[in-house]
């Protein structure tokens, strides 16, 4: 079975993964833990949605000012990405958690929960943009200039747009890896799906159903998203072609 | 070593000038005082082995790569240099847009945009650089694909064209913008053996219609010698015989070129 | 200086964390030598084994790499010991790093295995060299090239999320750092601490990948 899994393989073991949940949830009684864990999902969801839109931004803003940028802002620039890609993401949060306060600095959890997540994965992204960016043929530049397109036209109309399409694959991974960060929010007490999971094992000690359906929702939610880079990945290679 | 036989137009002074151009990546030299004269209307030819320096004749004047020394001039104007005070300066972003606007270019990888249509392609630059008017840049867009033979595929995206048809987009994205001289880099190495025609053909056709100043690097000896007004034989960075082709292919003065002739013909 | 960092309380920790930086990296190899073996098991089946027992392999692959290491650490951490099975948390910690990076690893064999193009197989066939000793003469050797980096990246990736096995209460350096922090309330020194422990390990470690990487390229131009 060669290559990475077909999207029919996803498709299938999205909804192997629903109908196990829904019958493993009916036979076991545990319906009366879903709208709890409904709320630590939504807050799961809120977390990433806010986070990807923090890391998108610090991506390119990082990116294209180590490309850019003069040299004092370049260097800010690559310290952001080094030293949020160097260390752990946990420590990270737990400095903002614990560390900040101590400074008279006393975030939300949640504001913590997104700006640790956000700054972490953007530095990541960042790396993702830069790499795009260099991978657009050399080629495309010396047609570009062949038509006497100025620098800016080149890379906005050029340059940007085919960094943007083989960008999506790479960041829909990252996303995914986002999604899974958020379950360490758990641990600076923000109510999210694993946080609510612990909660609910503490009253009613229900603890196999319980994790059970925990691994499941987590598993839809990535198999969702693998789905969807997947769709759009082919629509754009459908229509642009693979690049030669 | 070249006996320069252009033929100057009215004015006296050749479209391209080569003045002991030289050009060299680090330690090794690809272009060694290269002299090289091209009138206004002129097809000219350039052939040879690999590393011979002829693709880097094309590149240096289209501005893809710098030059070490000596000049080139475009209709009478340096390329690179300005004019200042009595002497030559490096030219300045603007002077060599101007310059470059004189040339086109089409490469051996047709090197289309690969996100835009083939309409797309041909009119982004006359949009953003000539300034003319969407109407005004489609019409002269669908006008020379049509030219090309690709009016009914205007709105097909590269990935969706073959290599002639690519190369043929190309070729109308390089005339859209009007330059004086077409640079054509082995334009059809990159092609499948059946439609190297198509694409040789609209290349003698465009020629005739705009009687455009074209140097082409090329392969296709066949077509060489019944398109061009004068073949180059580049050897070792300069040229070693430049004539007309019934000189080039059916006399040659050198040695090596009718080596290297027997050697391409054999194999094709 | 002394009001946002006191080195003095700094040092006076550093015995204190160093120990414990040890059992991080204790862990961390740990993990890596389940998570090789494991890695092996699963590609070979995902790729090997007939179509239902591969199929399987895939969904427990994709299980692995799409869940969090956090939740699958609670699963094993409250739901083992209701099956019978009593660990220490340093054991299941290890257990969790090699099943999830296990899974990583196996997507890297995967990679390096397919990059090796059809045409060595067929030439291996051709000259009659057997399987075994194609796969280990001709094969691997070339699908080692990719391999050896992405290996390197995610074993720097698991060192980086052994901080998560805090929450189990493996006494690692987070979970150290923690304790220093809530029993003296002072968390400035010994959270950063463990930050620049991660980050000079982690560019210590990127450097030695790369020269790793160049090293195997060498050998095969």
């Amino acid at each position: 079975m060669k290559g990475p899994p077909s999207k029919a393989f996803f498709v299938g073991y999205f909804i192997l993964v629903l109908l196990f949940g829904a019958g493993f949830t009916w036979a076991m009684g545990a319906g009366r833990f879903l709208p709890v864990l409904g709320q630590g999902v939504v807050v799961t969801v809120e977390i990433t949605l806010a986070g990807a839109c923090l890391a998108l931004f610090m991506a390119f803003l990082a990116a294209l000012t180590r490309l850019y940028a003069p040299w004092p802002l370049r260097w800010l620039a690559t310290g952001y990405i080094e030293i949020f890609r160097g260390t752990s993401a946990l420590v990270q949060l737990f400095w903002l958690y614990f560390v900040l306060p101590q400074f008279g600095i006393e975030l939300s959890a949640m504001t913590v929960a997104i700006l640790g997540l956000g700054l972490h994965v953007g530095a990541y992204g960042a790396e993702i943009v830069r790499g795009t960016v260099a991978a657009v043929p050399k080629a495309q530049w010396e047609a570009a200039t062949a038509l006497n397109l100025g620098g800016l036209r080149t890379v906005r109309r050029i340059i940007m747009p085919q960094a943007l399409t083989a960008m999506i694959p790479p960041w829909g991974n990252l996303m995914i890896e986002l999604l899974k960060l958020t379950s360490l929010v758990s641990l600076i007490t923000l109510a999210d799906l694993t946080f609510r999971a612990q909660q609910l094992n503490l009253a009613t000690f229900r603890t196999t159903e319980i994790f059970t359906l925990v691994l499941l929702c987590y598993l839809a939610l990535s198999l969702l998203m693998t789905l969807g880079i997947r769709l759009i990945a082919d629509h754009l290679h459908a229509r642009y072609g693979r690049p030669s | 070593m070249s006996g320069s036989s252009a033929v100057a137009d009215t004015a006296g002074e050749p479209l391209v000038r080569f003045d002991k151009v030289v050009k060299s990546f680090g330690s090794l030299v690809v272009l060694k005082e290269l002299d090289l004269a091209v009138a206004a209307h002129e097809k000219v030819s350039l052939i040879g082995p690999s590393g011979s320096g002829k693709t880097t004749v094309l590149r240096a004047l289209m501005t893809l790569e710098p030059i070490q020394s000596g000049v080139i001039y475009v209709e009478g104007e340096p390329l690179t240099h300005m004019p200042r005070n009595g002497g030559l300066v490096p030219a300045d972003a603007r002077y060599k847009r101007r310059m470059r606007s004189k040339i086109g270019m089409v490469f051996q990888q047709f090197n289309l945009f690969p996100h835009m249509t083939a309409l797309q392609n041909c009119i982004e630059a006359p949009l953003s650089v000539l300034g003319l008017g969407k109407d005004e840049a489609v019409a002269r867009a669908r006008e020379l694909l049509q030219m090309v033979g690709l009016g009914d595929k205007i709105d097909r995206y590269p990935g969706q064209l073959s290599g002639g048809q690519q190369q043929r987009v190309a070729i109308a994205r390089a005339l859209a913008m009007r330059p004086k001289v077409m640079l054509f880099d082995e334009v059809t190495s990159a092609l499948d053996p059946e439609v190297i025609g198509e694409v040789l053909a609209v290349i003698r056709d465009i020629g005739t219609e705009y009687k455009l100043t074209m140097l082409m690097v090329t392969h296709q000896m066949g077509f060489a010698r019944e398109f061009s007004d004068r073949v180059c034989f580049f050897y070792n960075g300069a040229i070693l015989e430049d004539g007309p082709p019934e000189q080039i292919f059916g006399n040659a003065r050198h040695e090596r070129t009718r080596q290297f002739l027997r050697a391409v013909l054999e194999a094709q | 200086m002394n009001d946002i960092f006191n080195f003095a309380f700094a040092i006076q920790i550093l015995p204190l964390l160093a120990k414990a930086a040890v059992i991080t990296v204790e862990m961390t190899l740990a993990g890596f030598l389940l998570a090789l073996p494991t890695g092996l098991l699963l590609v070979s089946l995902r790729l090997y084994a007939p179509r239902p027992i591969g199929l399987g392999a895939t969904a427990l692959i994709e299980f692995l790499r799409g869940t969090p290491l956090l939740a699958q650490l609670f699963f094993m951490f409250f739901v083992f010991p209701l099956w019978g099975i009593r660990l220490p948390v340093t054991a299941i910690g290890i257990l969790a790093l090699g099943f999830h990076y296990g899974a990583y690893y196996s997507e890297v064999y995967r990679g390096g295995i397919e990059s090796v193009g059809r045409g060595q197989w067929e030439a291996c066939q051709a000259l009659n060299l057997g399987p075994l000793r194609g796969f280990f003469r001709i094969i691997l050797p070339q699908a080692i090239v990719p391999i050896v980096p992405a290996m390197g990246n995610y074993l720097i990736a698991l060192f980086k999320e052994t901080p998560i096995l805090s929450a189990i209460g493996v006494a690692e350096l987070m979970q150290t750092a923690k304790v220093i922090g809530s029993d003296t309330f002072q968390y400035t020194e010994p959270i950063t601490l463990t930050g620049v422990f991660f980050l000079v390990m982690s560019l210590i470690s990127a450097a030695g990948v790369r020269w790793l990487e160049r090293r195997v390229k060498g050998v095969h131009r």
